[in-house]
């Protein structure tokens, strides 16, 4: 709602909302953790929309009907206890009513019980590297040439010509779908952050400390996401991409890749 | 400082000395915050030809103007010199002029240590500013300095240390100096809890600095220590961590956001109750919510850590903590808007500029109150979210109440009148342009765009080029300010009142103040009413 | 006159006092939090620390629980050395000690000196990761070519909370002489 009402006090008009480039809001998604974060979102959203319309409303009110140009004499009040009183209290209660639910996703966030595959991600200046656990799997992942080519100062490549500019690499990590991944994040040189918004999952790769997260993805399909931690000059470089796929997919591509095929993945299904 | 007290006084009946050295020796409290004003003024335009230049990158996806290496030079030092070049000084500059005359003291208590603090500035930003043109270029690893990465920078980097100490000096000195004029210096009736709000945002905000830039001194000089003396506070190799210095920045940082913004809500309670026409509402409260404010901003520091990795138990703590700042954050924004309840309200260019700080910095707050909630902030963390969110506290909150002040005190400053349209056209293109340069910056951190980066897929590009046009926008009505200040005198003089019978001290002295005032500590009674005396 | 000299010595009292509030935020920064972070790190594992120096525990085993701990090992900054746990991961019982080995080798030519920093995770574990004997403890040197087994003798105590099924254990391998040549 401020965010329509806004929208529409900075007097823009966006040709149709609806395509993908005017995106407004956060993802909602490929995992359950994803979708209570999305959730928990829009209750902030909203628990600020509906205080902002309570509270602009009146001011806005105040400002229409309070000016000196209609004839009005200013009271005089200068406090009233009651009234401070319960806009101390109202608000403690609706942060404690926030809290309760976001406390819950955090512990399921915390609850890296029991995963399927294990993969340690490291962060390097400026890629990431994928090392597979129990598959004897280990590799690099960087930018895609197309977009290492557009990228330049002074390319003539059009960044709109190459397919998820930015956005894709070499070699994406690729997980089974409904497996229960965990991801060990570590870094060779300074601290990177390993975001995917679609999988709702962000954390630190720190130098000489060991950082882990994990997720479940529903669907088969591709999520990009991005180093999010200031790491030197091609912090925007080193994008993320991860392949979900059917866990017999999965087998295959780890065989063609010469890694070796646990029974984890058919459990996961 | 033995002779400074007895320098203000033999010089009661002089006027300023003449040329250069007027400025560059003066102890009088209105010459030094008229240089620290203009100092911010300079360094407002500087740290914002780096936005622009930041924002050109960004206009269109691909790389058009900068290498990514002189890009993160440019946001490090953008974040730098805005903070502790513009807004800071800036502040420090209204205390000087105006807490003296808000409280009928006949000067700072310090004033050569006043003189000092002021010129130890320029110096420092000199230094900074050339780090630009030393090998490897200017600091790149952010304003923020987190090792390891900041200890790849190159020549710059003892450059960049010791002027974040000379900055941090300066601080000091400024906030001893407001803490003792104001404990000591008031003028005898005026007792503490009835001094005017902005006096009082500036005394817990001096308290803060003095409480923090200490530690921020301490965790740079840890870090020159561990670049150049073989010591390991942030080195994993040595047994150091580089996350703790995280804990001490933050430590630092978080108290920092509120230096820069409880003079504005100083400021803010000064001007909407004269152009409403209508005392203070809840005068007492406002001071109990700034002192709670600067209370819990040492206890919610990890906010800003949610992703490095903390125990479940950090993080529900430092989560719920930071929700309840927004407690006594609330209660101000309920009393300025009852303030205006029921008053006679006009609209001066002071009061739009307020009252534009109240819509706005409440932006800011409720994106700040989405941050607090620990899985959405995951999301939200270091994209740029994060950047509108603190924009929108430091531009339309911190910026537009600096600008509010000096429109509210300029005809006070300078006995003229200024050019009261030219004022309206700086708000609302100020006003309309700050919106389309920040809030787009919400959509594309939501859909996933991280901050700090010079490129971006060309899903990002459109709310890019709105917000850019609107950087320009923003950018260039600023200089509508500068023709403002420079036809000032020009303008009609201005009354000792100026608007219609604002309340405070600073009121009762003629436009221009004259050049030494309260010489003898004025009375302070029912006609120079403070907020009680309305019971 | 006399005025003046008291709010002279007001003021001059007030400045001492702030002075040594601004000294004692100082020290407070640079000399006292970094050791206390240390030792509030190491009682509650923030930040995933463990001990650094031999820990005394008594064994009391319960063999009814079993927990999964992982190795992982990485070099920091492409430092020359293959480094690899000899087991990616082993079952243990809480309260009992047990060893597991690393095998690292010097790439070059040179003799090189290591240093190995270890890290655990889940946070919460790392307080009752306790280790008894530990190439970590001290620096590692290693002649051109070398190649050496490194044990680290561990056990994890009972109090371990029982929603952790899994500990991962992590080295990270540092060359000490780089780092020193870099200071
Ligand atoms: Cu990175
Ligand atoms: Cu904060």
């Amino acid at each position: 709602m401020i965010r329509k009402s806004l929208t529409g006090l900075i007097g823009l008009v966006w040709a149709g909302g609806a395509s993908a480039d005017w995106a407004l809001n956060m993802p909602q998604g490929v995992t359950d953790l994803s979708q209570e974060t999305y959730d928990l979102h829009m209750m902030g959203f909203w628990v600020c929309t509906v205080i902002g319309v309570l509270v602009f409303g009146v001011m806005i009110f105040s400002l229409i009907k309070h000016r000196k140009t209609s004839g009005v004499a200013p009271a005089k009040f200068s406090h009233s206890t009651s009234a401070e009183v319960t806009w101390t209290i109202i608000p403690v209660i609706i942060l404690v009513a926030m809290c309760i639910p976001a406390a819950k996703t955090m512990i399921k966030l915390e609850d890296t019980r029991n995963p399927d595959i294990s993969i340690v991600v490291t962060g390097y200046q400026w890629r990431w590297h994928y090392a597979y656990q129990d598959q004897d799997l280990a590799f690099y992942s960087s930018l895609a040439r197309p977009s290492l080519e557009a990228r330049q100062l002074g390319s003539t490549i059009d960044p709109y010509s190459v397919d998820n500019y930015l956005l894709e690499v070499d070699r994406p990590m690729v997980v089974p779908v409904g497996a229960k991944v965990r991801v060990l994040l570590t870094s060779n040189d300074v601290i990177h952050a390993w975001w995917v918004p679609e999988l709702a999952l962000k954390k630190d790769a720190i130098p000489g400390m060991v950082n882990e997260i994990w997720f479940r993805a529903e669907h088969t399909g591709t999520v990009r996401g991005q180093c999010a931690e200031l790491c030197g000059k091609d912090h925007g470089y080193m994008p993320i991409v991860v392949e979900v796929v059917e866990p017999d997919e999965f087998d295959k591509w780890l065989t063609a890749n010469g890694g070796t095929p646990k029974a984890v993945a058919a459990a996961a299904k | 400082m033995t002779t400074a007290v007895a320098d203000a006084a033999h010089h009661v009946e002089h006027g300023p000395a003449k040329g250069f050295s007027r400025w560059l020796f003066t102890t009088n409290h209105k010459d030094i915050g008229t240089m620290y004003l203009i100092f911010s003024l300079t360094m407002f335009f500087v740290g914002g030809t780096m936005a622009l230049i930041v924002r050109s990158e960004l206009a269109q996806p691909g790389l058009q103007f900068v290498h990514p290496e002189f890009f993160n030079q440019m946001t490090t030092m953008h974040a730098l010199v805005m903070i502790f070049g513009a807004i800071m000084p800036a502040f420090v500059g209204l205390a000087n002029w105006m807490v003296p005359l808000q409280i009928g003291a006949p000067d700072m208590a310090l004033p050569r240590m006043n003189n000092w603090s002021f010129w130890i500035l320029p110096v420092a930003f000199c230094m900074l500013l050339s780090t630009l043109f030393m090998p490897g270029g200017a600091p790149a690893g952010g304003w923020t300095m987190y090792p390891p990465l900041v200890l790849q920078t190159g020549d710059s980097f003892p450059f960049l240390i010791f002027s974040i100490h000379l900055m941090g000096l300066s601080s000091i000195m400024g906030a001893i100096n407001i803490i003792v004029t104001i404990v000591n210096m008031r003028t005898p009736q005026m007792v503490l809890i009835r001094m005017p709000l902005f006096a009082w945002a500036w005394l817990i905000t001096a308290y803060l600095l003095l409480a923090v830039m200490p530690v921020l001194a301490g965790a740079v000089t840890m870090l020159l220590t561990d670049q150049f003396f073989g010591t390991s506070f942030f080195l994993a190799a040595g047994g150091g961590d580089p996350v703790m210095y995280q804990h001490i920045f933050w430590f630092f940082g978080h108290p920092e956001v509120y230096i820069m913004i409880l003079p504005a809500f100083g400021i803010v309670s000064e001007i909407i109750p004269t152009f409403s026409r209508k005392p203070l509402f809840g005068h007492d409260s406002m001071v109990y919510a700034l002192a709670a404010i600067a209370f819990l901003s040492f206890i919610v520091w990890a906010h800003h850590m949610f992703t490095v990795g903390m125990p479940l138990s950090g993080q529900m703590f430092f989560m719920f903590a930071t929700m309840m700042i927004s407690v006594p954050t609330g209660v101000k924004i309920f009393n300025w808007a009852s303030t205006m309840w029921r008053g006679a309200m006009t609209f001066e260019t002071p009061m739009l500029f307020a009252l534009a700080f109240v819509f706005l910095f409440t932006i800011g707050g409720f994106s700040g109150l989405m941050l607090a909630l620990v899985p959405a902030d995951i999301q939200y963390h270091d994209s740029y979210f994060v950047v509108a969110h603190f924009h929108y506290v430091l531009v339309p909150g911190s910026l537009f109440a600096l600008m509010g002040a000096a429109y509210y005190w300029l005809p006070k400053w300078t006995g003229h009148m200024y050019n009261e349209t030219a004022g309206k056209v700086h708000f609302w293109l100020s006003a309309i342009f700050v919106n389309v340069l920040f809030f787009p910056m919400h959509f594309l951190g939501l859909a996933g765009m991280p901050r700090r980066i010079p490129d971006y897929s060309t899903q990002f590009a459109d709310f890019n080029m709105v917000a850019t046009i609107g950087a320009f926008g923003f950018g260039l009505s600023q200089l509508i300010f500068v023709y403002v200040l420079l036809t000032c005198k020009k303008g009609p003089p201005a009354t000792a009142e100026v608007w219609d019978h604002p309340k405070g001290l600073e009121w009762t002295v003629p436009s221009p103040a004259p050049y030494h005032t309260f010489a003898e500590p004025p009375k302070v009674d029912r006609t120079v009413a403070f907020p009680k005396d309305y019971d | 006159m006399n005025d003046k000299i008291t709010s002279e010595a007001k003021n001059r009292s007030l400045v001492v006092q702030l002075l040594g509030w601004v000294v004692a935020m100082f020290s407070f920064g640079f000399f006292v939090l970094p050791p206390l972070y240390n030792v509030f790190c190491e009682i509650t594992g923030f930040g995933g620390r463990t001990n650094t120096a031999a820990a005394t525990v008594v064994e009391t085993p319960d063999v009814n629980r079993t927990v999964r701990v992982e190795f992982v090992t990485s070099v920091n900054e492409y430092a020359p050395w293959e480094f690899t746990a000899d087991t990616s991961s082993m079952d243990v019982h809480p309260g009992q000690m047990y060893y597991a080995t690393f095998t690292a080798k010097n790439l070059t030519e040179v003799s090189k000196v290591a240093q190995a920093v270890p890290s655990i995770s889940p946070i919460v574990a790392s307080g009752h990761f306790k280790k008894i004997e530990c190439f970590c403890f001290t620096s590692q040197d290693f002649s051109a070519h070398e190649q050496k087994e490194m044990p680290v003798q561990f056990i994890l105590d009972t109090e371990l909370p029982d929603y952790i099924d899994t500990v991962t254990l992590q080295y990270t391998f540092f060359d000490t002489q780089r780092v020193a040549a870099a200071n």
